[in-house]
């Protein structure tokens, strides 16, 4: 039964860690993108079309990275050329989102989707316990798992990490220093946008494999949440997004077992332990300060 | 600056009013109100899918427009008075949540007659319709015992109001009628609408060990999950057959076409009156998606059930039943008032679950 | 080719006119084409977007009703926003503000006296404000981060207004459905006009968008916020706490959110129910943006915002639209009018790459 468990939370958490660790990189490089929840919802419903389309839900994972991709394009032509208000110009995408996507899908509601198949790594998924919670998942398990270690990488070890952490903190210098700016922004942009794309894609083939509207529910704003419950380290994310996961599924089985509290202070419980977590790791101020990046929703124009 | 608006305003305003003047009007309106979308799946589409067979039936006499994902609260009354002012003669406020908003416009607009869905609130021109879709659980709840191994099912509940509860009792009741000893254990999603939530109370309550699921949630993410782990399931508001072609027992299917058919017609004919309508089964409201995966004679025995039913031989809430607590509800023989049901807020004996008050 | 800006020396007086004149007419295009390719006529459809929730009486009393709750929050907000304090949990504010404000019709409908419905309403801000303390408390004791804690509240005042109607706060007499019991007369604001239904939360939201803006203009309070929103160092050197700052802009949006919620409630709903709001608290972020900050400029972002709602229900109605063509247009009209507020401060170039090669070739 924990196996069981355990496997309903690695789903539940996915979506929301890949999602997270693309909004961290954009953040990272200075630009805020509250659409999170339009980007995703427009990944899901391209990757579900891709793959009903196509007829294979890998090619619909693909079609899902790129429509998230393409659709925070939009954002960073605004935020970034057109220098709009990084907030505002990030809740309309959102608006943008739920009603596109919607339109988009109008003809697959209903239809059953195909599930995304696992990878079956030959021996280790047959070791007990851990195998099938490790090895015998799908590809976007995978890519959390690798997207959270790329990133880490990325931005500590690397020097174009560097250089973007370097935007993050003061565009000013950073420009004076011949980095472009801009067009570091722009990918940083789009690599949020492919992130929360590839999360759609996952609540539409494996999550649940299915479109309807509105399927997102609010999972593209949990994952900025934990962005900044993660203070822009991404194995904090990782491990925010499996603690929030966690609590969710616990509580319906705390449910299911019998428990006579009421079942909306249950729900309120992951809301909670973000707070109380939160204040825990932020309570030493110097850490938090070190990752907050400084100029994080500032708008930029190179002086010529 | 003031000036240029007005102009431009004046430009669309001629536009638009040379093309609403060749239009015809001669039609009646027959108008809908809708809390979600009408493609959700679930609640709203059943109720859109009416829409359509009611525009059908009438093709040329009436029209039939809709405001979708109308919010409940001060949204709903101007939804709803914007329909009244636009020439509707009768409209159908399709959830509980827009009771006091259809009141309120219902005493404004005397002549517009107005039908208000699960609700308890009348008027002279507001009429109340409901479905007894408990009916339809009773006969799952038999069902349910005869195919389930451990004697034991999962319902994954919304929220606790009197229709989800009467529903988990009436389940309870059928189930029991099979299996004395059936248990039922519960799990509240806290939404009627959230794929990703409804699957993860499915997977739950499989993992504690239920083999046989029900939902009074709105999309298919339950009855796929009970596909994957291989367990058998109800559908809920439409017949969700496609999602668990090897899965699906059956399904309560929300047929308000067939209301709405009645109702318009009465419209049509001037012989509409305000009642409070409370059909089941046998007016077609409510219908069973086909018996499917299950052997003969569990699929006759729900047949006869249903048969029984609809002639009005059996009432799912027949005593003796008792409440979860042991204490006597109904004497044998008694059969529950509707009052009672409407506002049920106990549950019966054999539910595992504590009810949230 | 591609885009450059170019700052102007100061913000352009003529554009400050143009730039939404400029996204007016671009949303009409943009609109006009999509609408052409959905098949509907062009004209009768912006007509009724835009013209037809403005001919009628009574449809401007929902207009006014629509945009109050999104004035009076997003004034609030404005004044965080500019102090460079983060509260994105309006929402929240605005829940508890209607909680705390229905203790008096709910708990003692019995007590039958004109002071009921003032101090509902005081109840109501002050309700909104503490739940916005929480936030300002924990940034300014244990440094957490206010965006985070204020949009996580949220969530726990929905569900404990769901709570809350479900259980202890049910009308006994309503079926056992969630809903508290319908206010008494003395509890309800009154309507302003005989010819429709708006009512005094309006007049709430003017009232409050006009004394914030002369806060903001002649007050030192004003320009305080103004001074610790540029920099929180300048700040310090003029002698201001932008600890204090943190309680003060919170705590008076929360407010404002909150009597926007006790005004929603006893004025247009009438009782508790699971959902009291559509989401006037994101919706209200916008509208601050929109109205650049600028509490008179948010009445009338405020007022934009609530026209293409109802002109949204409109387009529905007569030609048949679906509520996601209305949203994909709001968003359209949203993002144009954001780019060509760019105008303003920016001049924009389109530099051809040939161009381009020769300026890098000269430098």
């Amino acid at each position: 039964m924990l196996e069981a468990i355990l496997l309903t939370i690695i789903t539940a958490a996915t979506p929301l860690v890949i999602a997270a660790v693309g909004e961290l990189v954009t953040e990272r490089a200075g630009v805020l993108n509250l659409g999170v929840e339009g980007m995703m919802i427009m990944g899901a419903v391209c990757a579900f079309a891709g793959s009903y389309l196509t007829g294979s839900p890998l090619l619909g994972v693909l079609c899902g990275i790129i429509g998230g991709a393409l659709f925070s394009l939009l954002f960073g032509f605004l935020t970034l050329t057109l220098v709009t208000n990084q907030v505002a110009t990030g809740l309309a995408l959102t608006i943008l989102g739920l009603g596109l996507s919607g339109q988009i899908g109008e003809s697959f509601v209903g239809i059953p989707g195909v599930k995304l198949q696992p990878i079956v790594f030959p021996v280790l998924s047959d070791i007990p316990f851990v195998g099938p919670l490790l090895f015998k998942q799908d590809i976007t398990f995978y890519l959390s798992i690798a997207l959270i270690i790329g990133v880490n990488w990325f931005l500590f070890k690397s020097r174009t990490g560097l250089k973007m952490r370097a935007i993050g903190d003061n565009h000013g210098s950073a420009h004076a220093l011949g980095i472009n700016v801009i067009r570091t922004r722009y990918l940083a942009v789009m690599f949020g946008g492919a992130c929360a794309g590839l999360a759609g894609a996952q609540l539409s083939l494996v999550y649940t494999p299915q479109w309807v509207e509105n399927m997102s529910a609010g999972r593209g704003w949990i994952a900025l949440a934990l962005v900044v419950f993660a203070s822009w380290r991404p194995w904090r994310v990782f491990a925010g997004g499996y603690i929030f996961g966690a609590v969710g599924i616990l509580q319906l089985h705390a449910q299911a077992f019998g428990i006579g509290v009421p079942s909306q202070f249950l729900s309120m419980l992951p809301y909670a332990v973000t707070i109380v977590v939160l204040i825990i790791i932020s309570h030493n101020r110097r850490t938090t300060l070190i990752n907050t990046p400084a100029s994080l929703g500032k708008p930029f124009v190179p002086d010529r | 600056m003031k000036k240029l608006i007005i102009a431009l305003a004046a430009t669309v305003a001629a536009l638009g009013g040379l093309s609403s003047g060749a239009q015809a009007q001669e039609k009646t309106k027959v108008c809908f109100v809708y809390v979600g979308t009408k493609t959700d799946g679930g609640w709203t589409q059943a109720h859109d899918i009416g829409r359509q067979e009611l525009q059908k039936a009438f093709a040329d006499k009436i029209e039939t427009p809709y405001l979708e994902s109308v919010p409940e609260g001060p949204d709903a009354e101007r939804a709803i008075e914007r329909m009244a002012r636009s020439g509707c003669a009768m409209i159908f406020t399709t959830s509980f949540g827009f009771m006091d908003a259809t009141v309120k416009v219902a005493e404004k607009f005397p002549k517009v007659k107005f039908e208000h869905a699960t609700g308890f609130k009348a008027g002279p021109n507001l009429a109340t319709y409901n479905s007894r879709f408990y009916e339809g659980r009773y006969i799952q709840g038999q069902i349910a015992a005869k195919m389930s191994k451990k004697g034991l099912a999962g319902y994954i509940a919304s929220f606790p109001i009197p229709e989800v509860v009467m529903g988990i009792n009436a389940f309870e009741l059928g189930a029991k009628s099979v299996n004395p000893n059936f248990k039922l254990k519960v799990v509240w999603a806290n939404t009627w609408f959230d794929p990703g939530k409804e699957a993860d109370a499915a997977k739950a309550l499989i993992d504690q060990g239920v083999d046989i699921l029900t939902q009074h949630t709105d999309t298919t993410a339950p009855m796929q999950v009970a596909a994957e782990r291989g367990i058998l399931a109800f559908g809920q508001a439409s017949d969700m057959i496609a999602a668990g072609p090897k899965t699906q027992l059956t399904a309560i299917v929300d047929t308000w076409g067939a209301y709405y058919i009645k109702r318009t017609k009465a419209l049509l004919d001037g012989t509409w009156k305000s009642e409070q309508i409370w059909d089941g089964l046998k007016d077609g409201i409510l219908t069973m998606a086909p018996y499917t995966n299950m052997p003969d004679d569990v699929k006759a025995m729900a047949e006869e059930t249903e048969a029984k039913i609809k002639s009005g031989e059996l009432h799912p809430f027949t005593g003796p039943i008792n409440k979860q607590d042991g204490s006597a509800w109904l004497k044998a023989g008694e059969k529950a008032d509707d009052g009672t049901l409407l506002g049920m807020n106990f549950y019966i004996e054999g539910v595992d679950d504590k009810l949230p008050k | 080719m591609r885009i450059e800006l170019e700052k102007r020396a100061s913000a352009s007086s003529l554009f400050q006119i143009v730039s939404p004149l400029l996204a007016l007419v671009l949303t009409l295009l943009f609109g006009a084409l999509m609408f052409w390719m959905l098949g509907k006529n062009p004209g009768h459809a912006l007509y009724a977007f835009f013209i037809e929730p403005l001919l009628e009486v009574w449809s401007l009393h929902e207009l006014a009703i629509k945009a109050a709750p999104l004035i009076l929050i997003a004034v609030g907000l404005s004044v965080c926003y500019r102090s460079n304090n983060w509260n994105i949990g309006a929402e929240g504010q605005f829940t508890i503000g209607a909680i705390v404000g229905s203790i008096l019709p709910v708990l003692v409908p019995q007590w039958h006296s004109p002071l009921v419905l003032p101090l509902m309403l005081i109840m109501g801000a002050i309700g909104g404000a503490l739940f916005a303390a929480i936030p300002a408390l924990l940034r300014t004791r244990f440094n957490t981060n206010e965006i985070l804690v204020s949009l996580m509240l949220v969530y726990i005042a929905q569900l404990f207004l769901d709570w809350l109607v479900r259980g202890p706060w049910r009308d006994p007499k309503g079926f056992n459905f969630p809903q508290t019991i319908s206010f008494a007369k003395e509890a309800v604001l009154p309507e302003l006009l005989e010819s429709g239904r708006a009512h005094w939360a309006i007049v709430f939201a003017i009232i409050a968008a006009v004394g914030i803006w002369f806060m903001m203009r002649y007050m030192l309070k004003g320009f305080e916020v103004t001074v610790l929103g540029r920099s929180e160092r300048a700040g310090r050197f003029a002698g201001f706490s932008s600890r204090r700052m943190v309680w003060f802009s919170m705590m008076l949006s929360g407010a404002f959110a909150g009597l926007a919620g006790i005004s929603e409630v006893s004025g247009s709903i009438n009782h508790l129910q699971p959902s009291i709001s559509p989401g006037y608290g994101f919706t209200a972020i916008i509208v601050a943006f929109l109205g650049r900050l600028n509490p008179l400029g948010i009445i009338v972002s405020g007022f934009i915002l609530a026209l293409t709602y109802l002109g949204g229900e409109a387009a529905q109605l007569s030609i048949g639209v679906s509520d996601k063509v209305t949203r994909v247009f709001q968003g359209l009209l949203l993002f144009f009018v954001l780019s060509c507020d760019t105008l303003i401060l920016y001049r924009i170039r389109i530099v051809l790459s040939s161009d381009r090669a020769a300026v890098e070739g000269r430098s």
